[in-house]
């Protein structure tokens, strides 16, 4: 272990009559850690219980999906997509068929544009809802929120499972609109989650933000200003809990989410509080998508029948294309050599990039409120190491 | 406010004798993302003018990646006069030649402050033999900090001026970088490779 | 230790129906030790989150004893290895399993922990956790669904149920031939070194004629349907 000496107390600032000089310990936090959101590890460096440094290890979930990827068709990623956030499986199908739509010049019809943003939209409301259970769990209320959030995903992952047959990796996007239509009876049993969804929210809203320790724990931590974010390329809630708004469903408009009105919640300290009140702000917003979508969900095809399933070879040219994914934004970037595979596959994984400031976030916090501001950034190991 | 014909002319305005660095890299497909081929010398001017012009603002880098460009045999018809028996007459010829692979970084700028973009960046490597040297751009965005990394990991791109320029994804003892495409893995039990649908290329719906 | 074969058959349950439970005490170590199966609380992938939804108010993976998730190795006895395993992860996997006090089993959950899975050409994926340990329950699927792990643990119950603690056929945590203990691979210029454990694992001779299910391997081993 590779210990350090410490640079003594400045003048005047020693907590105690003779300071000496006090030794930095080395600590090493994960692969295996119950609160690193699977195997992300850290280094840290302290000083007593303050954090001096922190270095992010990464590659302990890197299986290599954008080097298969550009050995398969493009539509063989379709359910490699699914395993890279593999709480999100729709919302990234979505960022992949988006990307190879801009890519070959595909229209989407409307009811598929529909059926996605309803898909998006749940997934974010399950996404935030296990967010809440696994960051309570970080603060050592190890349980019961997350049973909750649980209890109120299955139902969500039930809607999935009808409509797809699989509960997390649906795999459900198709170039050019959807793998196929709803089954009979599934918008209205959406209609009965979104319905019970405000009360779960109120539960939970009355469970956590009048908690003491909670305030405590995430008060004035983790904070870092707006416009070192937008520098270091971090996006989604975190972004918008430091009070900038952008929301690249109103910024770039993809879909058809100009039809649809929503509020986009703001943060005003971007601590981790500002963090976790935003994702419940957020998940109200999405009820009022959903509940519009479900009203207004037009009928017709769900495909393009112009879109090519088999021997699918775009026109050469590139393509970036991102959405807004529940953990930020999410992009895709693809290069076409008129081949069946794609020449170069690449994954712009919000995850990854929202860690760039780990650093400075917990430099000066105590070692116990690292994981708290860890879990308040919301990271997926699939997709952070591909 | 991303077109790169408008960008260029403010490049040549704020940054005179930009034009012969800079270039417009046109893109083939629908897609309408025209690129900026930057020179690699001019990449961290330009990167800082791109980032604090008040018209362009792009403050946000959003992705970074690399490409690997194998060398490929470009077969091309050349019509050249020639003079035989006093007559002069043009001749076509079909000519292969190879073009030498290089290694690229691709940058995709976006303005959050504004709202529009992508402005796409492209830096070209000299070849393809280690180190590949490219000017780091984290000192201008920081988003690109584990980026430019993973792409030195995978791809064998040295980008000078990175503050922490260490294998990302893999462990240090690795040799290579699996992301190029010659590269193979090597065989460890004398399994075969299964042979799916997918991995030869047919679509199966 | 007595076994069960002492016993006749119908006069233990007579005189169990009086209330007299007549049993060996391997058949009570074992009753004991399935219904508390301590899981090591470690999730490497996809699988991980399903794992935890077994553990969540719906499947309720309480009522079979295996609840209580201990992060420390030093307190649990049940690997369950849900995800791919890297190798990058590889080494760390094996020493989490060395520091598992006996006996321990271990339970490789989705098709990446058992074979690689999707991921299985990929350049760092580990083709099967059995490569580096002793596995005692594959259960398949992409990723397997609450319900298919609580049939692996049901099934891993009656595995331990049926163990014997001395004589032929004994469980490898009483054979004192069988290490506790697996060398823990090295990072090499491209892949783990060595990259699988000769003892455990070994390439099928013919891979035309023997598909690549581990059943070459020397441990008792059960398959979900």
């Amino acid at each position: 272990m590779n210990l350090t000496r410490a640079a003594p107390w400045p003048a005047g600032t020693a907590p105690f009559a003779d300071p000496g000089e006090t030794e930095l310990l080395e600590l090493s936090l994960g692969p295996q850690h119950p609160s690193t959101h699977g195997v992300f590890r850290m280094n840290a460096l302290l000083d007593g219980e303050t954090v001096v440094r922190l270095q992010p290890v990464f590659g302990y979930l890197h299986r290599n999906h954008e080097q298969l990827a550009e050995r398969m068709s493009y539509l063989a990623s379709m359910p490699f997509t699914d395993r890279l956030d593999y709480f999100c499986s729709l919302t990234n199908n979505w960022a992949y068929a988006l990307t190879v739509e801009k890519l070959a010049g595909l229209e989407v019809p409307e009811r598929a544009e529909y059926l996605r943003v309803i898909l998006a939209e749940l997934t974010r409301l399950q996404n935030h809802t296990v967010f809440l259970g696994f960051l309570l769990g970080d603060m050592g209320a190890w349980g019961s929120v997350l049973m909750y959030g649980f209890r109120q995903r299955d139902a969500v992952l039930d809607l999935f499972e009808a409509l797809t047959g699989s509960r997390m990796m649906c795999d459900y996007l198709r170039f050019g609109g959807c793998r196929c239509d709803l089954p009979p009876g599934w918008a209205a049993a959406a209609r009965l989650v979104v319905d019970s969804y405000p009360g779960f929210l109120d539960e939970m809203e009355q469970l956590l933000t009048e908690n003491e320790i909670l305030r405590a724990r995430t008060m004035g931590i983790g904070g870092v200003e707006a416009k070192r974010l937008v520098n270091a390329g971090v996006s989604g809630p975190l972004l918008r809990a430091a009070g900038l708004s952008h929301d690249l469903r109103k910024v770039d408009r993809y879909g058809i989410y100009d039809r649809f009105s929503f509020r986009i919640p703001l943060g005003e300290k971007g601590d981790v509080y500002d963090r976790l009140m935003i994702r419940l702000l957020e998940m109200r917003e999405s009820l009022n998508i959903l509940d519009s979508a479900l009203r207004d969900l037009p009928e017709g095809p769900v495909i393009n029948p112009q879109a090519k399933l088999r021997n699918f070879r775009p026109p050469a040219g590139e393509a970036y294309g991102r959405i807004e994914s529940p953990k930020g934004e999410l992009g895709f970037y693809l290069i076409s050599d008129q081949s069946p595979q794609p020449y170069r596959y690449r994954v712009r994984p919000p995850s990854l990039i929202n860690l760039t400031l780990l650093e400075e976030m917990c430099v000066g916090a105590k070692i116990a409120d690292v994981m708290v501001i860890l879990g308040s950034i919301d990271i997926v190991l699939g997709e952070v190491d591909r | 406010m991303t077109d790169p014909d408008r960008l260029l002319s403010l490049l040549e305005a704020g940054l005179p004798g930009s034009a012969g660095r800079v270039r417009r890299w046109t893109n083939p497909g629908p897609s309408g993302q025209d690129a900026l081929l930057v020179d690699p010398d001019a990449a961290l001017e330009v990167a800082l003018f791109l980032r604090d012009h008040p018209e362009l603002q792009l403050d946000y880098c959003s992705n970074v990646t690399g490409v690997d460009w194998l060398p490929r045999e470009v077969t091309e018809s050349v019509t050249t006069t020639e003079t035989v028996g006093g007559e002069t007459k043009e001749v076509t010829k079909k000519v292969t030649r190879t073009e030498p692979g290089y290694l690229e970084a691709v940058y995709h700028l976006y303005s959050v402050a504004l709202r529009h973009g992508p402005v796409i960046l492209r830096l070209r490597a000299a070849g393809r033999e280690a180190p590949a040297p490219l000017p780091s751009l984290t000192p201008v965005w920081r988003s690109a900090e584990f980026q430019e990394r993973e792409i030195f990991d995978l791809y064998g791109i040295s980008f000078s001026g990175h503050p922490d320029l260490r294998r990302l994804l893999l462990w240090d003892e690795f040799e290579g970088h699996p992301m190029r495409k010659d590269y193979v893995a090597p065989d460890e039990d004398g399994l075969p490779a299964i042979e799916t649908a997918a991995a030869k290329g047919e679509a199966n719906r | 230790m007595t076994t069960m074969g002492t016993t006749d058959e119908s006069l233990r349950q007579d005189l169990a129906r009086r209330g007299v439970h007549v049993t060996s005490l391997e058949s009570l170590y074992n009753w004991g030790r399935a219904h508390s199966l301590w899981p090591l609380q470690f999730g490497l992938a996809c699988c991980a989150i399903e794992m935890i939804a077994a553990t969540m108010a719906r499947h309720d993976l309480a009522r079979f004893g295996a609840e209580v998730f201990r992060p420390s190795p030093r307190q649990a006895d049940l690997m369950i290895v849900a995800g791919t395993v890297t190798k990058k992860m590889a080494p760390m996997v094996v020493r989490l399993y060395n520091q598992m006090a006996n006996p321990k089993y271990v339970i490789a959950m989705g098709a990446c922990a058992i074979s690689g899975g999707p991921f299985r050409e990929g350049y760092n994926v580990l083709r099967g956790i059995d490569r580096y340990l002793p596995v005692d329950l594959y259960i398949p699927g992409c990723p397997p669904r609450p319900e298919a792990l609580l049939h692996g643990v049901i099934r891993l119950q009656e595995l331990i149920r049926g163990e014997k603690l001395s004589g032929p056929g004994r469980s490898r945590a009483a054979d004192p031939a069988v290490p506790g203990e697996y060398p823990i691979p090295n990072y090499g210029p491209a892949g783990l070194r060595p990259p699988f454990n000769p003892d455990l694992w070994q390439p099928p001779s013919d891979p035309d004629a023997a598909p690549d299910d581990g059943s070459d391997a020397v441990t008792p081993r059960e398959t979900t349907a």
